[in-house]
């Protein structure tokens, strides 16, 4: 590295070490710009994904006030999706390219999508705890060294909560109901709580990514504080729905001032990470179908602005010459 | 008040099933809208039709509430909105038919919203003037969200109208498809009568002459086919209906009279 680069990279950190945001335009090392591509565009495609498993239930809601609910907690989604596309956008990808590398299987997404959905109570359960899991990622997130991340987070996070307390509240519902319905809540708890803590990634000393990341400020706690933080949030919530963890070691310690929990099964977290989980192709697909089905949508739009445009400049060009 | 409340009793039963017809309507399109939720051709465009079912549902929640408030005063059973969309038959559903359809493509998707969005514009306009207040303040708050729903898709109409030969030969294709089924929108049956029976004729011009003007805008001929297909709003539906309530209603119909 010559002088001119050290002097950058010296620069650069400073700067994050003063909580400065980076924007844009400013240098940035190539690795940084790369790391966080990486990770808005995997954000944004769970997002994009992540409306599949619950959009399965849009159409089999049990009340028109929790259809609407749900379709409009699905269409945050989406809109949590735009922004981050568009802020990796600003890193010089386009989301077309992004598209690709999804649908093409290089690009990841968050695994918990790659379970199913099979009972209403999921809806509550994926509220509750993946979006309760996803916020304790994001809010970090929210002071974020890049500036266009940092400022998406902001309103991705404050939709994110409101959609875990709705689905917190779906399930109280459940558990004050009647014996099926309390069957079918704790059933979705079961099935999600161990997805949700992998949410958080593998363990400290086993993630490649966390080291440099925790040096420029894109992530501010590690994968195994951030978890704990969540074991020790959802052990007393759990409680108010009169459920339980379905983990026999999770126990409270008082020396630690921390939940003590289970092993987590890692095995079955790299099998769905590399495309095993019970529905990684029924998402991807359906994601591709989406794609495909709309290419002629996308066709038809873009050769029509094209026509209008050229009918302008021929207005305009017709109308210069009645002036003169 | 008072003549509101006269005109509710003389009218019970016909003003019941006037406004579960227009909340059946607003449902069932917002159900086939809400399919789109996930899978859209361009992620803008999945939020749009997300946020256009979820003004028509909550459409369809202000005259099932409204429904359900005249059926209790008049029976002394509390009825619920969730009951009126969750526990009727096909047969007493009251939507039409083109409302029921499956989506086919995003240009049948497109097209369908704009032919019933733009009759519901003019109706809307014209319920504004209810003597009924409540009705008259659903539709004030409606005309709102349908301005933009028209707006949309007539947009889209003429995108894919005028796009490209492909986009072209499916729009001529959805209409096609379609056509037969907007009569029945136009035409009053008895229960309609007392509330548009001077305002059908106006309505049906209004709409006839914007769907003309879009057409033409996007290089689609008008159809001449003038046989129309009905039945919904008196309770014969489509093959199709069946099977959504059976989705739709599953979870009231598998446990009955639980609060979810």
């Amino acid at each position: 590295m010559d002088q001119t680069a050290n002097q950058l990279q010296d620069q650069f950190q400073q700067r994050i070490d003063l909580e400065q945001k980076i924007e844009p335009k400013d240098w940035m090392p190539e690795k940084y710009r790369q790391t966080l591509i990486r990770q808005i565009s995997q954000h944004a495609h769970s997002e994009i994904i992540g409306m599949l498993p619950e959009g399965n239930w849009i159409t089999r809601a049990p009340s028109l006030k929790r259809k609407a609910i749900l379709l409009a907690k699905v269409q945050d989604e989406a809109g949590h999706g735009l922004y981050l596309y568009s802020a990796a956008e600003t890193l010089g990808i386009s989301r077309d390219e992004m598209y690709e590398q999804l649908h093409s299987g290089k690009a990841k997404y968050s695994s918990i999508f790659n379970y199913p959905t099979l009972s209403w109570a999921d809806m509550g359960a994926i509220g509750w705890l993946v979006d309760g899991a996803a916020i304790m990622n994001q809010v970090p997130l929210c002071r974020t060294s890049f500036g266009p991340y940092a400022r998406a987070m902001v309103r991705v996070c404050k939709e994110e909560s409101f959609h875990q307390r709705q689905g917190f509240e779906c399930l109280l519902q459940l558990s004050k109901g009647s014996e099926v319905q309390r069957q079918m809540c704790q059933d979705a708890i079961n099935r999600w709580w161990w997805p949700s803590l992998m949410m958080f990634g593998p363990k400290d000393d086993e993630s490649p990514n966390s080291k440099l990341s925790m040096q420029w400020k894109i992530k501010r706690f590690t994968n195994d504080e951030l978890r704990q933080k969540f074991v020790d949030m959802i052990a007393e919530q759990i409680k108010l729905l009169n459920m339980v963890l379905p983990d026999p070691e999770l126990t409270w310690n008082e020396q630690t001032k921390h939940y003590d929990y289970g092993a987590i099964n890692w095995e079955e977290f790299k099998q769905v990470i590399q495309g095993n989980g019970p529905c990684n192709k029924e998402r991807l697909e359906a994601r591709k179908k989406a794609w495909a089905d709309g290419a002629w949508v996308r066709d038809a739009a873009i050769a029509h602005a094209t026509k209008q445009a050229k009918r302008k400049a021929a207005a305009q060009t017709y109308s210069a010459k009645e002036t003169e | 008040m008072l003549q509101h409340t006269v005109q509710t009793c003389i009218h019970s039963d016909t003003q019941l099933k006037y406004l579960l017809q227009l909340a059946d309507n607003a449902l069932i399109l917002s159900h086939r809208n809400s399919q789109w939720c996930g899978h859209g051709p361009i992620l803008e465009q999945d939020i749009a039709l997300t946020n256009i079912a979820l003004d028509q549902l909550g459409q369809a929640r202000n005259l099932y509430q409204y429904a359900a408030l005249l059926l209790t005063e008049k029976t002394g059973i509390t009825t619920t909105e969730d009951q009126l969309a969750y526990l009727r038959d096909t047969g007493e559903f009251k939507n039409c038919l083109l409302a029921e359809l499956p989506n086919g493509d995003w240009g049948q998707t497109v097209m369908r919203n704009f032919l019933i969005s733009s009759y519901q514009f003019f109706l809307y306009q014209e319920l504004q003037y209810s003597n009924d207040g409540q009705l008259k303040a659903i539709a004030d708050k409606s005309i709102k969200e349908i301005t933009y729903h028209v707006r949309w898709s007539a947009d889209w109409v003429v995108r894919l109208g005028d796009g490209t030969a492909e986009s072209h030969a499916r729009m001529v294709q959805a209409l096609e498809l379609l056509w037969a089924y907007t009569g029945e929108m136009l035409e009053p049956c008895d229960y309609e009568l007392p509330f548009i029976a001077k305002q059908s004729s106006f309505i049906k011009a209004a709409w006839e002459a914007k769907i003309a003007a879009v057409l033409a805008e996007a290089n689609l001929i008008h159809p001449t086919n003038d046989w129309m297909q009905s039945g919904g709003k008196k309770g014969i539906h489509t093959e199709h209906f069946g099977y959504l309530l059976a989705e739709m209603q599953f979870l009231q119909r598998a446990y009955p009279g639980l609060e979810w």
